[in-house]
């Protein structure tokens, strides 16, 4: 049975803005889920609410098999860490990771033993005397986390706790967090709009997307084969072709006949987006050669350094196709040259384009523009 | 290598402007010292007598801690009243804060013998021990004086925090509303209850109207009275009271002492 079930949650606010609209998931003990999505998708409000810092319109939250969706937030057992600095910040961090342990009334030499456990926990053994405003960001929310768990939580949850700060110590701080939460098998729950950092440390990413789920699986899962163009769009860079289909395994795409395993058993002529991973992509020169199989011909637009890999964007006429190239063999794509762009037939895959998804293909495409 | 640390100077023009403002606080103060040294009979320079006679009158003592009582209930009731509603107000409905700010600014444009008339009018039929007594009536007066000044320093305190994530971050660790306020939001807002209290303890130890018209005997009576009757020694008593005054404020300021809350984002 689950451990946390967010069941048909809704939040309306007003009479018609509505933040949540009637999401379902449930958590296993001691799994680690991430919502992902950009602002104002609803990943905050369903973290509020599980938190009891809201109230639900609809639906409900349960726990360990219990309703808690009328229980105040000071009852439910929740450990919380927020994306703003929430310290307090006339207390020492040693005091800050032993206040809900003395609100709960639990004996001194059991706090303090606690509370230097914690600290050890979180690599600030030796900043148990510093007050906030002597710790960095990143030491700050590793109180906070230190702080969330001194109370043995049922639930963690983490709303953009690496946010505020910067790149290096988000990655690190990031790895940090997975250690405990794996070391101490805690249940949680992860908001956040960066996917790299959902992808990275979560059992299972939820994509939200105007207040409700798009899809939700393992990080595998949801790179590799995204449901929806949504999540095409949101997670990693994809190469997005609005194109048809054009027979059994085969779609076409600018007039080009391209060979697609997954367009298979779908109706001749139906409205697909062919979606293309970068890496998966092959860069070939267009130099009068014999042709090459399921490419698309273009011109080199740009090239972007990303380290081991360039990032080449190719014209291909019905827009920009994108592959990521092993940067030792970048050198012999110059900007301009005719290149053909193909990928193998078993990587692609299709999404059904609906009314809906033309439209997030279109922002995608003008945003891109 | 040693680092070496920068010398620090103050620049000309700064510290000709702070001698200027030293000049225009201090100058009047020398005056009244000068003045109240003068002896009573001769009018001549310079004697200490006249602090002798103030501090030797039993009235002298009874009347400031008449006002010094006083002070501490308006403050008292003060801060019971305004830190948990300005707390709500930020938290729960922060557009009333302008509302509440308009009101506050209503002491200021009513003028004392209109408010005077009118509590009294008020509080008639009110039990003795409350009409008839400084601790009741004038402390209810005094509360709708001290109003904006507790009120505007709150505010500023509660703006200076983030009232929102630190009572979340309270409550999800456990903790009841009585407690978050107790244990979190007061200590952070200290500085600015300090703030609020300085200028409620020099409005009430200076305040005369009112206690004048509903005929209470408070400081600034007994200053106003001395005056009638001995000139040279009235400005000992300004002085004095002046003093006490401060004494009482570097005292709450050493009664509420903790460590510097420093509120802000990291280092």
């Amino acid at each position: 049975m689950a451990y946390v079930e967010l069941e048909e949650l809704r939040r309306v606010f007003g009479t018609d803005v509505v933040a949540l609209d009637g999401i379902t998931i449930s958590l296993e003990a001691g799994e680690f889920v991430s919502l992902l999505g950009p602002s104002g998708c609803g990943k905050t409000t369903a973290l509020r609410l599980v938190a009891g810092f809201d109230r639900p319109t609809s639906g409900r939250v349960v726990v360990d098999g219990k309703d808690v969706t009328d229980v105040p937030p000071n009852r439910r057992d929740m450990g919380m860490v927020f994306q703003a600095y929430s310290l307090f910040p006339n207390l020492t961090a040693e005091k800050n990771v032993e206040f809900g342990l003395r609100v709960r009334g639990q004996p001194r030499a059991e706090r303090r033993r606690r509370v230097r456990e914690l600290l050890e926990l979180v690599g600030l053994g030796h900043a148990a005397e510093r007050y906030p405003h002597q710790l960095s960001g990143g030491m700050q929310q590793r109180v906070a986390l230190a702080r969330a768990l001194a109370i043995e939580p049922r639930v963690l949850l983490l709303d953009e706790p690496l946010s505020a700060l910067d790149a290096k110590v988000r990655v690190q701080l990031r790895e940090e967090i997975r250690r405990i939460q794996l070391e101490l098998g805690i249940t949680t729950i992860y908001v956040t709009h960066d996917q790299e950092e959902a992808l990275s440390i979560s059992d299972r990413v939820a994509v939200m997307y105007r207040g409700r789920i798009e899809q939700i699986g393992t990080p595998a899962e949801m790179y590799g084969a995204p449901q929806t163009p949504f999540v095409a769009e949101f997670i990693g860079t994809m190469n997005r072709l609005p194109s048809t289909v054009a027979g059994e395994g085969w779609v076409e795409h600018g007039g080009t006949r391209l060979r697609v395993d997954a367009a298979a058993g779908r109706e001749p002529g139906t409205r697909v987006l062919l979606l293309v991973r970068p890496e998966t992509m092959e860069l070939a020169p267009a130099d009068g050669a014999a042709p090459v199989e399921n490419a698309l011909a273009g011109t080199i637009v740009t090239h972007t350094f990303l380290g081991a890999a360039t990032r080449i964007r190719v014209d291909v006429g019905e827009g920009e196709i994108t592959a990521d190239v092993p940067t030792a063999r970048a050198g012999q794509f110059a900007v301009g040259a005719r290149v053909h762009a193909s990928f193998p037939p078993a990587t692609a895959r299709v999404i059904e384009l609906g009314e809906d998804a033309e439209a997030i293909v279109a922002a995608a495409q003008s945003d891109e523009g | 290598m040693v680092a070496v640390r920068p010398r620090r100077f103050i620049a000309p023009g700064a510290v000709v402007w702070l001698l200027v403002g030293a000049a225009y606080f201090l100058i009047p103060l020398i005056a009244t010292f000068v003045f109240s040294m003068r002896h009573d009979a001769t009018g001549k320079c310079c004697t200490l007598a006249n602090y002798g006679t103030i501090l030797h009158d039993p009235a002298f003592w009874k009347n400031i801690k008449t006002s010094f009582i006083l002070s501490l209930e308006t403050i008292a009731i003060s801060l019971l009243l305004l830190v948990p509603t300005v707390y709500w107000v930020h938290l729960k409905v922060p557009r009333l804060r302008s509302v509440i700010g308009f009101l506050a600014l209503v002491p200021f444009v009513v003028p004392p013998i209109i408010l005077v008339v009118g509590l009294l009018d008020f509080y008639k039929g009110t039990p003795h021990w409350f009409y008839a007594e400084p601790y009741g009536f004038l402390v209810a007066a005094y509360v709708i004086l001290a109003f904006p000044y507790v009120y505007f320093a709150l505010d500023a305190g509660f703006r200076a925090i983030d009232v929102h994530t630190l009572t979340e971050a309270a409550h999800s660790l456990g903790a009841s509303w009585p407690v978050t306020l107790v244990r979190v939001i007061v200590p952070n807002i200290k500085t600015a209850a300090m703030a609020g209290s300085f200028l409620t303890l020099a409005i009430v130890m200076g305040e005369f109207t009112i206690a004048s018209l509903s005929a209470f005997h408070t400081f600034p009576i007994y200053i106003q009275q001395v005056n009638q009757d001995k000139l040279y020694a009235a400005s000992a008593v300004s002085l004095l009271s002046f003093v006490i005054t401060w004494a009482a404020m570097v005292a709450l300021l050493f009664a509420g002492r903790g460590r510097q809350v420093q509120v802000g984002g990291a280092r």
